[in-house]
């Protein structure tokens, strides 16, 4: 178990490597007139830094006039230390605004996540169960249009029916024209309010995959000798299906769930600019759209560790579930 | 042939009535792929997915075909609207009307207004001396240059004239002179010629005048177009109303005024040919002619307090005029034709799905953009495919250190985060001002190299464990050549899980690609694409009040993901039948 740990512990700090490597050969491949132009124009927003401050110390965080392999090392040590350097858009370095903005990020993927769970796994189990009955059939189109909706039409949709014709939501933001005047209460409420639409798309879109994943591992699980067994024994059906089959079905599925984890903290992109809910998303993407390459930069970099880690953990979660595993 | 059709139903059904041994008593076995087909075929959910992608292919490469509309085709309407067709105000400014040849700065104008303030009868500017004629106070003056023929000196009866170098003196000019100055008359005449006496201590000199700035509150209004108003005619006809004369003189034409209501008609051989008044009426289009009987009916209507007016139009059509008063100002509005592009045209039977806002027709970009979302799918699975074979299969086939290292590529590529690297990119093909066509093809491109992973993955893990069966021993045994064992042994074992996969990535690509286009990085204006199509609802007002913008592209894009997501997932049922117990 330690060995395997401690392997793929080595291998995932290789990779992070390698992935850093990509990243700062990205950054140093960005077009100069690029660089120069977005400085230039960010330079000009109020309250900027000169536009001479800005490439000094991209340059400085970046090496981006050096020897590429030393000015790799160089910045990878201030990576290490947190310095990403301090981000055109909105004048602070980058790790301030990201603290600043992960939250929102976390509590909606988190919320999300949960309805995801709490919904997929049931009418995966229950598709399963009853394999090509109507049932199953249903599930399986509404898991495979979750898959297929793409999320701006999906959220574009929400928005025209709840916000637009029933007037029932806002449309968008994450508290309304009058959170300052309300009480402690009424502000959670107003943020709850506001967040209703955005959990709902994430939630949607991501349901399909959860539950077609439920559901082929449950009908692998049931196709077992373990369940004939339980059966010929005279278990009741409920007791095959709740104890003996989903347990098993549990497996995979915890540890899918638990390699989405630090997905958690990399934001919704296309929700939160839509819903222009002030995540890690929303902030990142404004960033990339306009140029600001610090933020975008360290969002790369953030992404891939994120990446990283959640395969680590499915991978470690395996093992830990699964003793079989621990065997090999 | 026909015969031979109708045996093979009868294997197909099983009612041979031979007892012979023969072929025909043989139990029809389907091959492996024609029961892959059957399975296929008996899905409902992938026969929909089957029919919906056809129908797609024949909707976005069909379609343009009979589509009457071009892709960037641009639709025009018309639209009746009111229009402030002219202006018009009385007139209160001076204006300075100078005879050809001359010049009336604004220098010499101030004088003139200092000059009229004071209530004096010449000034100088700009080393000329000019005389005021008031026609008609605080509305016509006539200014008259002076022009210095020759000084004189006299002393008592005595007077000694000395002409100005280039000035020719009339015969008996001397005499008449003479005779003036004993007299202390101001001005004599030879020949119809007037000559002006000036005589002070300092200088003493004879003049002639010279009209040569008509200053007036009127407007002379042709009703022709093209004939013109000359200076003189201008100033004759002053002099003439000043003095109350009907008939007058200019350039040798005879003219004839002739008084009505508001204004002052010249005619010209008894033709109206000019009116004399001060209202401005302005087109407010260039190059559109105010014509007099409009101009009158325009008079008409602000005297009379009418408020509006009927006249024919310049295609004889009668139409109506409102005049409507802005303080000093009266517009002249009207209701006539404009051509606008025909934005957010609702659904017609011109436009099956109305017009976008740049008035091209939504069903023909709907078509093209399905054939640009199609192609790029395909194109960059292909990519995929081919990148992701060779190295899934190099990885499994040979393991090792080539396996070690492919393997850790696939990692690292696998931790890159797509989106946000094809938003910096997006970013910096925007900011390089990439073109439209060759966006695409890059959009093709990185889709693709960084999309392969997942197919390498696949294949590697097919080919170890095809590697552990009996066959690959067999193959080895029989000193099979590697290229042998790989692509015919091998390659047609991977497949079926290609084909599973490619079909589902096609779908993830094609939102992919639509989302992109929808954030504005991917395929642009004034390329059509799903996904930019959708970006319409950017604009609140586009999302709330013309819902068949995007509405019908995003059910496209749904659909077809759907479809091609039905087909990998009945493909794989059908090629996997233990999973279907």
């Amino acid at each position: 178990m330690w060995k395997f740990l401690i392997r793929r512990l080595l291998l995932s700090i290789l990779i992070l490597f390698l992935v850093s490597a990509v990243i700062y050969t990205v950054m140093r491949c960005l077009p100069v007139s690029f660089i120069e132009a977005k400085a230039r124009e960010m330079s000009a927003l109020p309250g900027a830094k000169s536009y001479s401050e800005c490439l000094a110390q991209l340059n400085e965080v970046y090496q981006m006039d050096g020897n590429p392999v030393i000015g790799f090392f160089k910045w990878l040590s201030r990576a290490m230390r947190g310095d990403f350097g301090d981000s055109w858009m909105y004048n602070k370095p980058v790790t301030a605004k990201f603290k600043e903005v992960i939250w929102d990020s976390f509590f909606l993927s988190l919320i999300s996540l949960v309805l995801e769970l709490v919904i997929a796994i049931p009418l995966g189990i229950r598709a399963a169960t009853r394999q090509y009955t109507r049932t199953d059939y249903a599930i399986t189109v509404v898991a495979l249009i979750g898959i297929s909706l793409p999320s701006f039409f999906f959220a574009t949709l929400l928005k025209l029916l709840f916000s637009v014709k029933l007037g029932v939501l806002p449309l968008n933001g994450k508290v309304g024209r009058y959170y300052n005047q309300l009480s402690a209460f009424g502000k959670f409420l107003d943020v709850v309010q506001h967040f209703i639409l955005p959990i709902t798309t994430l939630t949607i879109v991501s349901i399909g995959f959860l539950m077609r994943y439920t559901r082929t591992n449950m009908l692998e699980v049931l196709n077992s000798d373990y369940i004939r067994t339980a059966r010929a024994k005279g278990l009741s059906e409920s007791k095959v299906i709740n104890l003996h089959a989903f347990r098993n079905t549990l497996i995979p599925v915890i540890t899918m769930v638990g390699g989405t984890l630090p997905g958690l903290f990399s934001g919704a992109m296309i929700t939160e600019q839509l819903f222009a809910i002030p995540g890690i998303g929303y902030t990142s993407y404004n960033a990339m759209i306009s140029g600001d390459i610090p933020f975008s930069m360290f969002y790369l970099m953030f992404m891939a560790i994120l990446t990283l880690v959640g395969t680590l953990i499915a991978d470690i979660l395996y093992a830990v579930v699964d003793p079989r595993v621990r065997v090999n | 042939m026909a015969n031979k059709d109708k045996k093979d139903l009868n294997y197909d059904q099983h009612i041979s009535t031979s007892n012979s041994l023969g072929d025909e008593q043989r139990v029809r076995v389907l091959s492996p792929s024609m029961l892959v087909i059957k399975r296929f075929f008996r899905n409902r959910l992938a026969v929909i997915g089957l029919v919906t992608i056809a129908a797609m292919f024949v909707f976005s490469f069909l379609g343009p075909l009979f589509s009457p509309y071009g892709e960037i085709q641009q639709f025009m309407k018309v639209e009746r609207e009111i229009q402030t067709y002219a202006g018009a105000t009385y007139n209160t400014n001076y204006y300075y009307l100078t005879a050809p040849g001359h010049d009336f700065t604004s220098i010499d104008k101030a004088a003139f207004v200092l000059a009229a303030n004071n209530r004096e009868d010449s000034f100088s500017s700009s080393g000329s001396t000019y005389h005021v004629n008031t026609l008609s106070p605080d509305d016509t003056y006539l200014l008259g240059e002076e022009n210095v023929i020759a000084d004189f000196i006299s002393l008592g009866d005595n007077i000694t004239i000395t002409p100005k170098a280039g000035a020719a003196l009339p015969s008996g000019f001397n005499e008449a002179a003479a005779e003036a100055v004993a007299s202390g008359s101001e001005s004599f005449t030879i020949d119809g010629v007037e000559f002006h006496v000036f005589s002070s201590k300092r200088s003493s000199y004879f003049y002639t005048l010279s009209d040569t700035v008509l200053l007036t509150k009127d407007l002379f209004n042709p009703y022709d177009p093209d004939s013109e108003i000359t200076f003189e005619l201008q100033k004759n006809s002053e002099l003439a109303m000043a003095s109350g004369e009907k008939n007058f003189e200019a350039d040798g034409i005879k003219y004839t005024l002739e008084t009505g209501d508001n204004k002052i008609t010249i005619l010209k051989d008894g033709e109206p040919y000019a009116d004399i008044s001060n209202l401005i009426v302005t087109s407010t289009a260039a190059g559109r002619f105010i014509s007099i009987p409009f101009r009158n009916a325009v008079e008409k209507a602000i005297a009379e307090n009418t408020g509006s007016f009927t006249m024919p139009d310049e295609s004889g059509e009668e139409t109506e005029y409102t005049v409507i008063r802005r303080d000093l100002e009266y517009a002249i509005q009207t209701i006539t034709d404009v051509d606008l592009l025909d934005t957010y045209a609702a659904p017609s039977a011109k436009h099956w799905v109305g017009t976008d806002g740049s008035g091209m027709d939504m069903l023909t970009r709907l078509m093209y953009g399905g054939r640009i979302s199609l192609s790029i799918g395909f194109v960059v699975i292909f990519i995929e495919m081919f990148i992701g074979v060779i190295m899934g299969g190099i990885s499994g086939y040979f393991g090792g250190v080539a396996d070690t290292i492919i393997m850790r590529i696939v990692d690292t590529l696998n931790c890159i985060p797509t989106l946000p690297l094809y938003i910096i990119l997006g970013t910096i093909m925007a900011t390089l001002h990439i073109d439209p066509t060759l966006r695409i093809y890059l959009l093709m491109v990185v889709l693709g190299i960084t999309g392969w992973t997942g197919i390498a993955r696949v294949v590697r893990g097919q080919i170890l464990s095809l590697r552990e069966q009996e066959f690959m021993l067999a193959e080895e045994a029989l000193g099979m050549s590697t290229r042998r064992r790989i692509f015919h042994h091998l390659i047609p074992n991977v497949i079926p899980q290609l084909i599973v996969y490619a079909t589902m990535g096609l779908g993830s690509i094609i939102l992919t690609e639509a989302t992109l286009s929808f954030l504005n990085l991917g395929v642009k204006y004034p390329y059509a694409s799903w996904g930019n199509i959708v970006n319409a609802v950017n604009d609140s007002y586009v999302l709330t009040n013309y819902t068949f913008v995007w509405i019908p592209a995003g059910l496209l894009i749904l659909i077809t993901v759907l479809g091609f997501n039905f087909i990998g997932d009945g493909l794989r049922d059908a090629f996997d039948p233990k999973m279907k117990r």
